[in-house]
């Protein structure tokens, strides 16, 4: 039986601010690594021109869950809804983040000419935004199974992870030039692999919205 | 999955969804009842103490406070239905829509049926259902004819969320609904004679959680219409439905608040005390 | 071990059972002795009732009902003093119900001051009047002036000793109407006598028709005040000015009487005032039954 309660038209606002933010978020990564694979400077200060928006989205969720909290008074799921957008929001803002950072890199490499062809790095990077768009898709759908799945596609940004790591301490040991510019790829490496960790943590949030079950520090989210 | 593009316009529909409830608003509410200085006696006690107070229009205030602080009687002075309490006395002014209720000769009939009022516990006539509400509209002679009273009392009870359960027998008693139906039933014969504000006196204290959820839906839709006041001693009700909240506490107005800042970061110490149920 | 020793127990303990014990029997007699006093007044009332039927009917019959009273031995009847009990009650309760009525709502409503307890003390000291009193009364200020009794005078005793009747039990049945029907009502817009009449009334009107009832009752079957004021009469009479007979007027006179054919129309003539009496209750509980 469909009540229209006064809290509704909240949670669907409060759903509909969590997916835009999740999109910008997905959108600051795609077009960072592009600023960086296509030596596009420009794309990359637009980036970081843009990140003032997210985090405004930011400030207005904090706000918005605040209000329900205190004036709706949410149980069960709702409760659980709510709890779990004050968690993801800020985890998508460094993730944003994270973004910016891969964007201030690349205007530091593209004033220097490529150190090498991207082959791995665009990779992991679709990769990495592969899973935040399915972490997404499974918040929105309150889809446990699909969020467990997207967990487990974490392995594989570690993996390449390692293999990137090990090709530029390589270069780096080889070619005395070539060492700051493989050291910010290699920090690049590093956020795109952090940001493969916090799709991990938003997909146990969403675990715990769906089946109130904890599963982060255990072994399911290994 | 909502595209990014339809996201943006559903972002503005809370735009707008944020600007309504007053904080840093965009438009100056006009308010539809002034308080001032309003002192009231039973014979020799006095009950409400200096009360100051603007009740914005179209909007809905709510009234908190624990037991005896003066929440009812104060609601009660606004209509004037004290008046019917031997030894009472107000002194002091409020002003509806600018004019003092309380200016000698102010005609009192015509005051009540403008400001109307729901009680805690339901009282419908022993009369039928559509005789109910259609009391009102009769002795105020606000139906032309027959046709224009059915349509009248039909909108009232569309209005108050009852049309659809009592259309297939108007003609019954009103004693065989149930609480929550009476109760919306007296919202109806309020709501029929076209009053400006409605004043409810802990309406959905004596019913069932389904039937308050219900009450409450309608408040908020009410408040599209009509200025609403309602005392609550149910804390978490204030918080759910107004816009503005008043706490009182021994006769006394103690702050009088948005409803969001009431219940996230009140002015007063006593307030924050009272809601995070330190006492009453 | 234990467990079984406890379950045996009861839970409230050895002692207390045998407190128990008194405490129902105390219980039982009280009861079986209330019942029986019930009982007792009802058997009185049937007994009495019983009793004038049983001597009555035997000389009920059509004839009696609509002959005029004649000379011993040559039959006679009630015929109109049926007829003019009729119409003094009917005209007593034409005067007194509204002015009843009227009273018992001024001071349900507005009678909290001085007045309304000077009212209320008076109307309740009337209600103990012996009804000669008021019979001489009515003969003094309108007999005498008029020149003569007639069945207007006996109206009017009748409507003096109803009117504080219905005037209290009025009252108490309006101040049981909660009041928070009549702040609905004040609520709506109405002005306090829509109030008392659209909402306040009717909400009484079954309470204020039984406190009718009685006081039609009681004066139905008052001999005194009639005695002077509408005397009696041999005839059917259909007008006001004129002495008229009355049912209880007529049974005294048959009671005292030395025949004994008249004392049997005089229980003849109580069974049929103990009727009317019971007609009228009913209509009146009927026309006035709940429909909310």
């Amino acid at each position: 039986m469909e009540q229209h309660r006064i809290i509704d038209k909240q949670l669907e606002v409060l759903r509909d601010r969590i997916l835009l933010m999740g999109g910008e978020a997905e959108t600051a990564l795609q077009r960072a690594m592009r600023s960086l694979v296509d030596r596009d400077s420009d794309l990359a200060r637009e980036v970081l021109a843009h990140d003032d928006v997210i985090d405004q989205l930011e400030l207005k969720i904090d706000r918005m869950t605040i209000e329900i909290l205190a004036l709706q008074h949410p149980a069960a799921r709702d409760l659980r809804f709510v709890i779990a957008a004050a968690k993801i929001t800020p985890i998508l803002e460094r993730i944003a983040d994270h973004a910016c950072n891969i964007a201030r890199a690349a205007i530091e490499l593209n004033d220097e000419p490529q150190l090498k062809q991207y082959v791995d790095l665009p990779r992991m990077g679709n990769r990495a935004a592969d899973m935040l768009r399915q972490g997404l898709d499974a918040l929105t759908k309150s889809d446990a199974e699909a969020a467990r799945r997207v967990i487990s596609m974490d392995k594989e940004i570690d993996d390449v992870y390692h293999k990137i790591f090990g090709d530029l301490l390589e270069i780096m040991v080889n070619d005395s030039t070539a060492t700051a510019r493989a050291a910010h790829l290699l920090f690049v490496t590093k956020h795109i692999e952090r940001i493969g960790d916090y799709v991990k943590d938003i997909c146990e949030l969403t675990v715990y919205m769906a089946e109130a079950a904890f599963i982060k520090h255990t072994s399911e989210s290994a | 999955m909502t595209p990014l593009s339809q996201l943006d316009s559903s972002v503005k529909t809370a735009e707008n969804f944020e600007e309504k409830k007053p904080g840093k608003t965009a438009k100056p509410a006009v308010i539809k009842i002034s308080v001032a200085d309003l002192n009231f006696f039973y014979g020799k006690t006095q009950a409400l103490h200096n009360i100051a107070l603007e009740i914005p229009e179209r909007e809905v205030m709510a009234f908190i406070g624990p037991s005896g602080c003066g929440k009812s009687t104060f609601l009660r002075t606004l209509n004037r239905m004290n008046d019917t309490i031997p030894g009472a006395r107000v002194e002091g002014s409020v002003k509806i829509d600018a004019k003092n209720i309380y200016a000698p000769g102010t005609d009192v009939v015509n005051l009540r049926r403008k400001v109307g009022m729901v009680f805690q516990k339901s009282n419908p006539f022993p009369k039928s259902i559509f005789d109910n509400v259609a009391y009102g509209i009769r002795i105020n002679q606000m139906a032309r004819n027959k046709a224009d009273l059915n349509e009248r009392v039909e909108k009232a009870l569309t209005d108050s969320a009852l049309w659809d359960e009592v259309k297939d027998r108007m003609k019954a008693s009103a004693f065989g609904l149930s609480g929550g139906q009476q109760q919306r039933l007296c919202i109806a014969r309020a709501l029929a004679v076209e009053p400006e504000v409605v004043l409810m006196d802990e309406p959905a204290s004596a019913l069932d959680p389904i039937a308050t959820q219900k009450i409450e839906e309608l408040i908020v839709e009410l408040k599209k219409n009509y200025t609403i006041v309602i005392v609550t001693h149910n804390m978490q009700q204030a918080s759910r439905v107004s816009d503005k909240t008043a706490f009182f506490l021994l006769g006394k107005l103690i702050e009088v608040n948005s409803t969001r800042r009431m219940f996230t970061n009140p002015d007063q110490r006593l307030t924050e005390d009272y809601i995070t149920g330190r006492f009453g | 071990m234990e467990n079984a020793a406890i379950e045996n127990q009861s839970f409230a303990g050895a002692d207390v059972q045998n407190s128990r014990g008194k405490r129902q029997l105390v219980s039982s007699i009280m009861t079986t002795l209330t019942a029986a006093c019930a009982v007792f007044a009802i058997f009185l009332l049937l007994a009495i009732l019983g009793y004038i039927a049983v001597r009555g009917v035997a000389s009920l019959n059509l004839q009696f009902l609509i002959d005029t009273p004649k000379p011993v031995g040559e039959g006679g009847g009630i015929g109109n003093a049926i007829v003019g009990s009729l119409m003094m009650t009917g005209l007593a309760s034409l005067i007194g119900l509204p002015i009843g009525v009227a009273a018992g709502v001024y001071l349900a409503e507005y009678g909290n001051n001085w007045f309304g307890k000077i009212v209320r003390f008076v109307a309740d000291t009337m209600t103990g009047i012996p009804s000669i009193i008021v019979g001489i009364f009515v003969f003094t200020l309108f007999v005498l002036p008029m020149g003569r009794q007639s069945g207007l005078a006996g109206s009017l005793a009748l409507a003096i000793i109803m009117i504080p009747i219905v005037a209290r039990t009025t009252e108490e049945m309006i101040r049981l109407v909660p009041n928070s029907m009549r702040e609905g009502a004040l609520a709506l817009g109405a002005p306090n006598w829509r109030v008392t009449w659209d909402i306040v009334l009717p909400a009484a009107k079954s309470g204020i028709a039984t406190g009718a009832m009685l006081a039609i009752a009681r004066v139905s079957g008052e001999t005194a005040p009639l005695l002077f004021t509408a005397l009696n009469s041999r005839f059917y009479n259909f007008y006001y000015d004129q002495p008229m007979a009355s049912l209880t007027v007529q049974i005294y006179n048959y009671a005292t009487g030395p025949f004994e054919v008249e004392w049997r129309m005089a229980w003849a003539a109580t069974l049929i005032l103990m009727l009317l009496i019971l007609a009228i209750n009913i209509a009146v509980r009927y026309l006035t039954r709940k429909r909310f």
